[in-house]
Protein backbone atom coordinates (compact mmCIF):
# COMPACT_ATOMS: atom_id res chain seq x y z
CA UNK A 1 0.00 0.00 0.00
CA UNK A 2 1.89 2.89 -1.16
CA UNK A 3 2.01 6.05 1.35
CA UNK A 4 -0.73 8.30 -0.40
CA UNK A 5 -2.85 5.26 0.50
CA UNK A 6 -2.12 4.98 3.80
CA UNK A 7 -2.59 8.53 4.48
CA UNK A 8 -6.12 8.63 3.04
CA UNK A 9 -6.98 5.37 5.03
CA UNK A 10 -5.76 7.43 8.06
CA UNK A 11 -7.29 10.57 7.49
CA UNK A 12 -10.44 9.73 6.18
CA UNK A 13 -10.88 6.93 9.34
CA UNK A 14 -9.79 10.03 11.66
CA UNK A 15 -12.67 11.91 10.08
CA UNK A 16 -15.36 8.94 10.30
CA UNK A 17 -14.55 8.51 13.98
CA UNK A 18 -14.94 11.89 14.85
CA UNK A 19 -17.98 12.65 13.09
CA UNK A 20 -19.27 9.18 15.64
CA UNK A 21 -18.15 10.71 18.38
CA UNK A 22 -19.61 14.15 17.30
CA UNK A 23 -23.07 12.87 16.09
CA UNK A 24 -23.36 11.36 19.88
CA UNK A 25 -23.48 14.95 21.51
CA UNK A 26 -25.58 16.37 18.67
CA UNK A 27 -28.60 14.20 17.53
CA UNK A 28 -31.27 13.79 19.85
CA UNK A 29 -30.96 10.83 21.48
CA UNK A 30 -34.64 9.00 20.94
CA UNK A 31 -32.49 8.19 17.58
CA UNK A 32 -30.02 6.39 19.12
CA UNK A 33 -31.96 4.95 21.99
CA UNK A 34 -34.01 2.56 20.27
CA UNK A 35 -33.55 -0.93 21.92
CA UNK A 36 -32.43 -2.56 18.87
CA UNK A 37 -29.95 0.54 18.32
CA UNK A 38 -28.06 0.17 21.73
CA UNK A 39 -28.26 -3.56 21.58
CA UNK A 40 -26.56 -3.78 18.78
CA UNK A 41 -24.10 -1.00 19.54
CA UNK A 42 -23.40 -2.24 22.93
CA UNK A 43 -22.27 -5.84 21.27
CA UNK A 44 -20.57 -4.81 18.20
CA UNK A 45 -16.79 -4.41 20.19
CA UNK A 46 -17.38 -7.41 21.26
CA UNK A 47 -17.93 -9.58 17.91
CA UNK A 48 -14.93 -7.70 16.46
CA UNK A 49 -12.52 -7.66 19.16
CA UNK A 50 -13.23 -11.34 19.21
CA UNK A 51 -12.47 -11.67 15.67
CA UNK A 52 -9.27 -9.22 15.77
CA UNK A 53 -8.22 -11.62 18.43
CA UNK A 54 -8.70 -14.83 16.57
CA UNK A 55 -7.09 -13.58 13.44
CA UNK A 56 -4.20 -11.20 15.04
CA UNK A 57 -3.01 -15.29 16.68
CA UNK A 58 -4.21 -17.63 14.37
CA UNK A 59 -3.86 -15.88 10.66
CA UNK A 60 -1.30 -15.22 8.21
CA UNK A 61 -2.74 -14.26 5.15
CA UNK A 62 -5.37 -16.32 4.28
CA UNK A 63 -3.81 -19.47 6.16
CA UNK A 64 -4.32 -20.51 9.44
CA UNK A 65 -0.91 -20.79 11.58
CA UNK A 66 -0.03 -22.01 14.99
CA UNK A 67 3.03 -20.28 16.41
CA UNK A 68 4.50 -18.48 19.50
CA UNK A 69 1.42 -15.78 19.29
CA UNK A 70 -0.90 -18.29 20.58
CA UNK A 71 1.37 -18.94 23.09
CA UNK A 72 1.56 -15.48 24.10
CA UNK A 73 -2.19 -14.96 23.79
CA UNK A 74 -2.83 -17.98 26.46
CA UNK A 75 0.07 -16.19 28.37
CA UNK A 76 -1.78 -12.82 27.97
CA UNK A 77 -5.39 -14.51 29.28
CA UNK A 78 -3.68 -15.99 32.45
CA UNK A 79 -2.43 -12.45 33.43
CA UNK A 80 -5.79 -10.69 32.83
CA UNK A 81 -7.52 -13.47 34.86
CA UNK A 82 -5.01 -12.71 37.93
CA UNK A 83 -5.56 -9.00 36.74
CA UNK A 84 -2.44 -8.09 35.56
CA UNK A 85 -2.32 -4.45 34.58
CA UNK A 86 -2.51 -3.75 30.95
CA UNK A 87 0.75 -2.98 30.30
CA UNK A 88 2.49 -6.29 32.68
CA UNK A 89 -0.16 -8.26 29.98
CA UNK A 90 1.37 -7.28 26.84
CA UNK A 91 4.79 -7.59 28.11
CA UNK A 92 4.37 -11.12 29.31
CA UNK A 93 2.94 -11.71 25.78
CA UNK A 94 5.51 -10.45 23.91
CA UNK A 95 8.13 -11.92 25.72
CA UNK A 96 6.23 -15.14 25.23
CA UNK A 97 6.31 -14.90 21.54
CA UNK A 98 9.78 -13.92 21.52
CA UNK A 99 11.17 -16.92 23.82
CA UNK A 100 8.91 -19.77 21.06
CA UNK A 101 10.36 -17.90 18.47
CA UNK A 102 14.10 -18.38 19.87
CA UNK A 103 13.33 -21.75 20.79
CA UNK A 104 11.73 -22.64 17.69
CA UNK A 105 14.16 -20.65 15.62
CA UNK B 1 -12.19 25.10 45.43
CA UNK B 2 -10.22 21.87 46.68
CA UNK B 3 -12.53 19.19 48.14
CA UNK B 4 -11.66 16.33 49.16
CA UNK B 5 -14.11 14.56 46.54
CA UNK B 6 -12.39 16.96 43.94
CA UNK B 7 -9.25 15.37 44.85
CA UNK B 8 -9.82 12.12 44.83
CA UNK B 9 -11.88 12.50 41.21
CA UNK B 10 -8.44 14.15 39.91
CA UNK B 11 -6.46 11.57 41.50
CA UNK B 12 -8.71 8.61 39.78
CA UNK B 13 -8.89 10.11 36.66
CA UNK B 14 -5.20 11.24 35.88
CA UNK B 15 -3.91 7.82 37.19
CA UNK B 16 -6.10 6.07 34.97
CA UNK B 17 -5.02 8.36 31.99
CA UNK B 18 -1.81 7.85 32.44
CA UNK B 19 -2.11 3.79 32.86
CA UNK B 20 -4.07 3.87 29.62
CA UNK B 21 -1.50 6.05 27.66
CA UNK B 22 1.10 3.64 28.24
CA UNK B 23 -0.77 1.30 26.35
CA UNK B 24 -0.33 3.90 23.13
CA UNK B 25 3.11 2.49 23.30
CA UNK B 26 1.48 -0.95 21.79
CA UNK B 27 -0.32 1.01 19.34
CA UNK B 28 2.42 3.26 18.18
CA UNK B 29 4.60 -0.11 17.95
CA UNK B 30 1.82 -1.98 16.32
CA UNK B 31 1.23 0.93 13.46
CA UNK B 32 5.16 0.92 12.76
CA UNK B 33 4.93 -2.84 12.08
CA UNK B 34 1.63 -2.26 10.02
CA UNK B 35 4.27 -0.18 7.54
CA UNK B 36 2.80 3.22 9.01
CA UNK B 37 5.39 5.52 9.23
CA UNK B 38 5.98 7.50 12.40
CA UNK B 39 3.69 10.31 11.31
CA UNK B 40 0.95 8.61 10.50
CA UNK B 41 1.05 6.77 13.68
CA UNK B 42 0.99 9.82 15.34
CA UNK B 43 -1.86 11.28 13.06
CA UNK B 44 -4.01 8.54 14.14
CA UNK B 45 -3.22 9.21 17.78
CA UNK B 46 -4.14 12.69 17.54
CA UNK B 47 -6.85 12.94 14.66
CA UNK B 48 -8.74 9.27 15.45
CA UNK B 49 -7.54 8.89 19.19
CA UNK B 50 -10.13 6.46 19.52
CA UNK B 51 -8.14 3.08 20.97
CA UNK B 52 -9.77 0.24 19.90
CA UNK B 53 -10.64 1.35 16.43
CA UNK B 54 -6.86 2.58 16.08
CA UNK B 55 -6.06 -0.80 16.65
CA UNK B 56 -8.28 -2.61 14.10
CA UNK B 57 -7.18 -0.43 11.50
CA UNK B 58 -3.75 -1.49 11.67
CA UNK B 59 -4.68 -4.81 12.49
CA UNK B 60 -6.26 -5.39 9.39
CA UNK B 61 -3.68 -3.56 7.43
CA UNK B 62 -0.76 -5.25 9.15
CA UNK B 63 -2.89 -8.51 8.17
CA UNK B 64 -2.27 -7.42 4.63
CA UNK B 65 -6.05 -6.62 4.30
CA UNK B 66 -7.12 -3.34 2.19
CA UNK B 67 -8.02 0.12 2.61
CA UNK B 68 -11.92 -0.97 2.85
CA UNK B 69 -11.97 -3.71 5.16
CA UNK B 70 -9.41 -1.23 7.60
CA UNK B 71 -11.59 1.41 7.54
CA UNK B 72 -15.19 -0.68 7.88
CA UNK B 73 -13.44 -2.31 11.17
CA UNK B 74 -12.46 1.07 12.51
CA UNK B 75 -15.77 2.60 12.11
CA UNK B 76 -17.99 -0.20 13.35
CA UNK B 77 -16.39 -0.16 16.41
CA UNK B 78 -16.14 3.81 16.63
CA UNK B 79 -19.74 3.43 16.82
CA UNK B 80 -19.98 3.28 20.42
CA UNK B 81 -18.48 6.82 20.80
CA UNK B 82 -21.68 7.78 19.66
CA UNK B 83 -23.74 5.80 22.03
CA UNK B 84 -21.08 7.81 24.63
CA UNK B 85 -22.07 10.77 23.50
CA UNK B 86 -25.68 10.70 23.89
CA UNK B 87 -25.52 9.52 27.36
CA UNK B 88 -22.62 12.28 28.05
CA UNK B 89 -24.78 15.04 26.25
CA UNK B 90 -27.12 15.81 28.98
CA UNK B 91 -24.22 15.84 32.01
CA UNK B 92 -21.61 18.20 29.60
CA UNK B 93 -24.17 19.97 27.81
CA UNK B 94 -21.73 21.02 25.61
CA UNK B 95 -23.09 24.73 24.25
CA UNK B 96 -22.03 25.68 21.33
CA UNK B 97 -20.48 24.41 18.22
CA UNK B 98 -16.76 25.37 19.30
CA UNK B 99 -16.85 23.63 22.36
CA UNK B 100 -19.05 20.76 21.05
CA UNK B 101 -16.61 19.96 18.52
CA UNK B 102 -13.36 20.13 21.26
CA UNK B 103 -15.72 18.07 23.86
CA UNK B 104 -16.65 15.26 21.11
CA UNK B 105 -12.65 14.21 20.44
CA UNK B 106 -12.59 13.28 23.92
CA UNK B 107 -15.34 10.83 24.05
CA UNK B 108 -14.02 7.48 24.32
CA UNK B 109 -14.02 4.67 26.51
CA UNK B 110 -12.39 5.72 29.54
CA UNK B 111 -13.71 9.30 30.05
CA UNK B 112 -17.22 8.19 29.78
CA UNK B 113 -16.79 5.38 32.21
CA UNK B 114 -15.15 7.70 34.88
CA UNK B 115 -18.21 10.31 34.47
CA UNK B 116 -20.66 8.57 34.12
CA UNK B 117 -19.61 6.66 36.99
CA UNK B 118 -18.75 10.21 39.32
CA UNK B 119 -21.23 10.63 42.12
CA UNK B 120 -22.27 14.14 40.60
CA UNK B 121 -22.66 16.36 37.47
CA UNK B 122 -19.54 18.91 38.58
CA UNK B 123 -17.74 15.64 39.35
CA UNK B 124 -18.74 13.92 36.09
CA UNK B 125 -17.28 16.97 34.41
CA UNK B 126 -14.01 17.19 35.74
CA UNK B 127 -13.75 13.39 35.61
CA UNK B 128 -14.55 13.38 31.67
CA UNK B 129 -12.08 16.39 31.23
CA UNK B 130 -9.42 15.43 33.65
CA UNK B 131 -9.59 11.50 32.04
CA UNK B 132 -10.19 12.76 28.47
CA UNK B 133 -7.13 15.09 28.92
CA UNK B 134 -4.68 12.48 30.48
CA UNK B 135 -5.65 9.71 28.49
CA UNK B 136 -5.33 12.25 25.13
CA UNK B 137 -1.27 13.31 25.90
CA UNK B 138 0.07 10.44 27.47
CA UNK B 139 -1.92 8.08 24.49
CA UNK B 140 -0.22 10.93 21.89
CA UNK B 141 3.44 10.92 23.56
CA UNK B 142 3.57 6.89 24.14
CA UNK B 143 2.14 6.58 20.63
CA UNK B 144 5.54 8.29 18.95
CA UNK B 145 7.59 6.58 21.52
CA UNK B 146 5.89 2.85 20.47
CA UNK B 147 6.68 3.97 16.82
CA UNK B 148 10.00 5.14 17.35
CA UNK B 149 11.21 1.92 19.27
CA UNK B 150 9.32 -0.22 16.89
CA UNK B 151 11.33 1.00 13.55
CA UNK B 152 14.42 -1.49 13.16
CA UNK B 153 13.09 -4.07 15.44
CA UNK B 154 15.37 -7.16 14.83
CA UNK B 155 13.67 -10.56 14.08
CA UNK B 156 13.11 -11.72 17.57
CA UNK B 157 11.41 -8.20 18.43
CA UNK B 158 9.65 -8.68 15.60
CA UNK B 159 7.95 -12.08 16.91
CA UNK B 160 7.45 -10.05 20.50
CA UNK B 161 5.90 -7.13 18.65
CA UNK B 162 3.66 -10.09 16.57
CA UNK B 163 2.26 -11.61 19.97
CA UNK B 164 1.55 -8.24 21.35
CA UNK B 165 -1.16 -7.24 19.38
CA UNK B 166 -3.35 -10.08 19.69
CA UNK B 167 -2.58 -9.74 23.62
CA UNK B 168 -4.12 -6.23 23.06
CA UNK B 169 -7.05 -7.16 21.71
CA UNK B 170 -7.85 -9.85 24.24
CA UNK B 171 -7.23 -6.76 26.84
CA UNK B 172 -9.70 -4.93 25.05
CA UNK B 173 -12.42 -7.10 25.21
CA UNK B 174 -11.68 -8.62 28.08
CA UNK B 175 -13.51 -6.10 30.65
CA UNK B 176 -16.96 -6.83 28.60
CA UNK B 177 -16.24 -10.25 29.79
CA UNK B 178 -15.49 -9.87 33.48
CA UNK B 179 -18.83 -10.90 35.73
CA UNK B 180 -18.97 -7.31 36.81
CA UNK B 181 -19.74 -6.46 33.22
CA UNK B 182 -23.17 -5.72 31.82
CA UNK B 183 -24.48 -9.33 30.35
CA UNK B 184 -20.94 -10.71 30.56
CA UNK B 185 -22.53 -14.36 29.04
CA UNK B 186 -24.05 -12.89 26.08
CA UNK B 187 -20.36 -10.98 25.08
CA UNK B 188 -18.71 -13.83 25.99
CA UNK B 189 -21.25 -15.74 23.68
CA UNK B 190 -21.00 -12.78 20.82
CA UNK B 191 -17.29 -12.58 21.36
CA UNK B 192 -16.64 -16.78 21.09
CA UNK B 193 -19.25 -16.32 17.50
CA UNK B 194 -16.95 -13.60 16.05
CA UNK B 195 -14.18 -15.31 16.42
CA UNK B 196 -15.31 -18.57 15.05
CA UNK B 197 -17.07 -16.64 11.84
CA UNK B 198 -13.51 -15.12 11.25
CA UNK B 199 -11.54 -18.05 11.27
CA UNK B 200 -13.80 -20.23 9.12
CA UNK B 201 -13.92 -17.05 6.93
CA UNK B 202 -10.08 -16.54 6.61
CA UNK B 203 -9.10 -19.03 4.06
CA UNK B 204 -12.28 -17.55 1.87
CA UNK B 205 -12.07 -13.81 1.66
CA UNK B 206 -9.58 -11.19 1.04
CA UNK B 207 -7.67 -10.23 4.63
CA UNK B 208 -9.23 -8.11 6.81
CA UNK B 209 -13.36 -8.41 5.22
CA UNK B 210 -13.68 -11.47 7.77
CA UNK B 211 -12.83 -8.74 10.34
CA UNK B 212 -15.74 -6.94 9.34
CA UNK B 213 -17.97 -9.89 8.06
CA UNK B 214 -17.57 -11.52 12.25
CA UNK B 215 -19.78 -8.73 13.03
CA UNK B 216 -22.84 -10.28 11.90
CA UNK B 217 -22.07 -12.43 15.24
CA UNK B 218 -24.18 -9.38 17.17
CA UNK B 219 -27.05 -11.60 16.52
CA UNK B 220 -26.06 -14.17 19.17
CA UNK B 221 -27.05 -10.96 21.69
CA UNK B 222 -30.62 -12.17 20.72
CA UNK B 223 -33.24 -8.93 21.89
CA UNK B 224 -32.91 -6.57 24.80
CA UNK B 225 -33.97 -8.54 27.78
CA UNK B 226 -36.91 -7.35 29.30
CA UNK B 227 -36.46 -4.58 31.72
CA UNK B 228 -40.41 -4.84 33.23
CA UNK B 229 -41.92 -7.97 33.47
CA UNK B 230 -43.82 -9.05 30.45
Amino acid sequence: MSSGTLWTVVLVGSLGCYLLKFAGLSVPAAWVQHPLVTRVVDFVPAALLGALVAVQAAASGRDLVVDGRLVGLAVAALALALRAPFIVVLVLAGAAGALVHVLAG
Amino acid sequence: MPSPARTRTLRDAIGLGVAVGLYGIAFGAAAAGAGLSTWQAVAMSALMFTGASQFALVGVLGAGGGALAALGSALLLGTRNTVYGVRLAPLLTPRGWVRRAGTAQLVIDESTAMAVAAPDRELGRLAFWATGGTVYVFWNLMTLVGALGASGLGETAQAALDSVVPAAFLALLWPRLRRTAAEPEVSRRVAVGGAVVALVLTPFVPAGVQVVLAVVAVLLAGRPRRTAAA
